[in-house]
């Protein structure tokens, strides 16, 4: 029996199919992604799993039992926010413990989870600070720990790194995984960010309009994507002789798919290359080892290894 | 630096400082002056109405009674105007634009209009309220209204409620939606959202209103004077009748400052307390 299983779930807004018959078994201790663009359904289907928004048809179970009976506030599930939505009128400690005192914990139990929770997130010196007086960074730590101290069988996050500049991005998504581990918590993320979506799930549900188009683990979904649509929603993909071919697995040789260089852009540790070739306009990743690279407006031969 | 921003303001600060400054100056002086009933306002600069405003029982009594009301009226609109306000918030167009004309709407309408409404529904024998619980013989006697304190204090709630409600309005409408859910989803009762997340967000909101309705409910003229009548006196009403009735202008002036003295150091202390209060929190 899977942990949550999302039945042929939907949600219509007059004709309009937000979430069209999405299928889903999360197991225990697993972190799903929800990917795809604006407008595919992710918050929807995160919306209704948490029981702000019911569903049109569909069912969804987690260990079994029927969720959709249960009252949001009943769910037990943590929720991190896209804006964090952190309580203003109190402090860090307030605002962690208050799922505890939902909850009836006595107030030394509270002071004691609050501490060990705000200590695995890296606040423990933060507890009397307001949130306004807390940089993006800290206030989405004060979030997750908010959502983490209720011990959660599901946490749930909302694009919780959209608001973040991009070193900090990447430092948060390293830091969620790490806690994620430790912890152990059964996982769903919605984001747009591919890149995220794969450093960080143990399986992407990619979703297009509504509908998954492919639900797999990263380096399956990337290598091997079911539709054109994964294809180049996951990375930047090619098609060429009428299939698929990943940009890095491009090289250039001496014999090959003739082209000239339009376009050539300096990355830091690797060069992407648009070149024009008889077949369209052709994307090229290649790592920078120091040695000399063709440059824009040169001639050059394509060559890749037959899928 | 550049001249040019005090010579653009001048008219307006000379308007200004001609229509109030001037008159308030010259309202102060007077109440420096001496009055008698034959000699009349004899210009000189004695202590003597200063004496008597505020040692004299019957002033302590008046001004007693004007910020009592003050803040009855202030507490009751309060207890109403908040919730009206929250549940005004959650309406979806288009009740939402047709309940703001229907609670703003009175403030279109003059003051003394709306008061003699009140009249028109309790005053005695002939009040409409009255007549109907009478002749369903619900009570023996009219419910005593114009000519009191009551009447007065509910009154002028009725007045001032638009006021308590656009400020806790605005209040509500810097809320984020998603902090109550987050409330919701870690387990709290509806209840409980409204008294630990809404309550103490708008409290800010909830007390600038207040400051507003109780500076303005002490200096009310309008409803105390029609729903008072002569012998119900708050400090504005007072000092009307100093000037018109009794010709005690200089005494009358002294009255006059006096209020204005009291709600400025009222509504000044109190606002740096609930900035000071809230600063931390909301910024």
């Amino acid at each position: 029996m899977a942990f949550l299983d999302l039945e042929a779930l939907t949600k219509t807004f007059g004709t309009h199919a937000a979430v069209d018959g999405l299928s889903l078994t999360v197991e225990k201790g697993e972190f799903v992604s929800l990917l795809g663009p604006s407008g595919c359904g992710k918050t929807t289907t995160l919306q209704m799993i948490a029981g702000f928004v019911e569903p049109t048809s569909g069912a969804i179970r987690l260990e079994g039992r029927d969720l959709l009976t249960v009252k949001p506030a009943k769910r037990g599930l943590g929720i991190v926010f896209q804006s964090y939505a952190l309580f203003p009128h109190m402090t860090v400690a307030e605002n962690v413990a208050f799922g505890l005192e939902m909850q009836g914990v006595a107030a030394v139990d509270r002071v004691k989870r609050v501490g060990e929770t705000l200590e695995l997130v890296g606040l423990a010196a933060f507890t009397g600070r307001f949130p306004r007086q807390l940089s993006g960074g800290q206030q989405q730590r004060v979030a997750l720990a908010r959502a983490l101290v209720i011990r959660p069988q599901i946490l749930l996050l909302d694009e919780p790194f959209s608001n973040l500049d991009a070193k900090l991005r990447g430092e948060m998504q390293i830091e969620l995984r790490q806690i994620q581990r430790t912890v152990g918590t059964t996982t769903i993320l919605v984001t747009h960010d591919q890149a995220e979506a794969m450093a960080l799930s143990d399986r992407i549900v990619v979703m297009n309009q509504g509908r998954a188009e492919q639900i797999g683990p990263p380096h399956e979904a990337y290598e091997r994507p079911a539709t054109a649509f994964v294809a180049s929603f996951l990375g930047k993909a090619n098609l060429l002789d009428g299939a698929i071919v990943r940009p890095e697995k491009i090289s250039f040789a001496s014999v090959g798919l003739a082209g000239k260089v339009r376009t050539r852009i300096f990355q830091g540790n690797h060069w992407l290359y648009q070149v024009e070739t008889p077949d369209g306009l052709v994307t090229v990743i290649r790592q920078n080892t120091g040695e000399a690279m063709p440059g824009e407006g040169d001639a050059v031969h394509l060559a890749w290894a037959p899928i | 630096m550049k001249s040019t921003p005090y010579l653009l303001s001048l008219p307006a600060l000379l308007l200004f400082a001609v229509v109030v400054i001037v008159p308030l100056g010259m309202t102060v002086l007077l109440s420096f002056h001496d009055w008698g009933q034959y000699k009349g306002i004899e210009p000189v600069f004695i202590l003597k109405n200063w004496r008597e405003v505020l040692t004299d029982s019957y002033f302590l009594e008046m001004f007693g009674r004007t910020f009592r009301i003050a803040l009855f009226v202030t507490v009751l609109t309060a207890v109403f105007g908040a919730p009206e306000a929250y549940i005004l918030n959650r309406m979806k167009s288009p009740w939402r634009g047709i309940f703001l004309l229907v609670i703003l709407g009175p403030l279109l309408i003059s003051v003394v209009a709306r008061t003699l409404g009140w009249a028109l529904l309790f005053g005695g024998n002939s009040g409409l309220i009255n007549k109907a619980l009478t002749s369903w013989g619900l009570i023996s006697a009219p419910l005593p209204f114009m000519f009191t304190e009551t009447g007065m204090v509910v009154a002028l709630a009725h007045v001032l409620m638009p006021y308590m409600v656009l400020a806790v309005w605005a209040a509500l409408q810097r809320l984020d939606r998603q902090v109550e859910n987050a409330a919701v989803a870690l387990g709290a009762g509806s209840f409980t959202v409204l008294r630990r997340i809404v309550l103490p967000q708008v409290m800010p909101g909830i007390l600038s209103g207040a400051i507003i309705v109780f500076a303005l409910a002490a200096s009310a003229f309008a409803t105390p004077a029609i729903i008072g009548g002569r012998r119900l006196k708050v400090a504005a009403t007072l000092a009307y009748d100093e000037f018109l009735n009794t010709l005690n202008w200089p005494l009358g002036a002294a009255v006059a400052v006096l209020l204005l003295v009291a709600l400025v150091v009222i509504v000044i202390g109190a606002s740096h307390l609930v900035e000071r209060r809230y600063a931390q929190v909301f910024g």
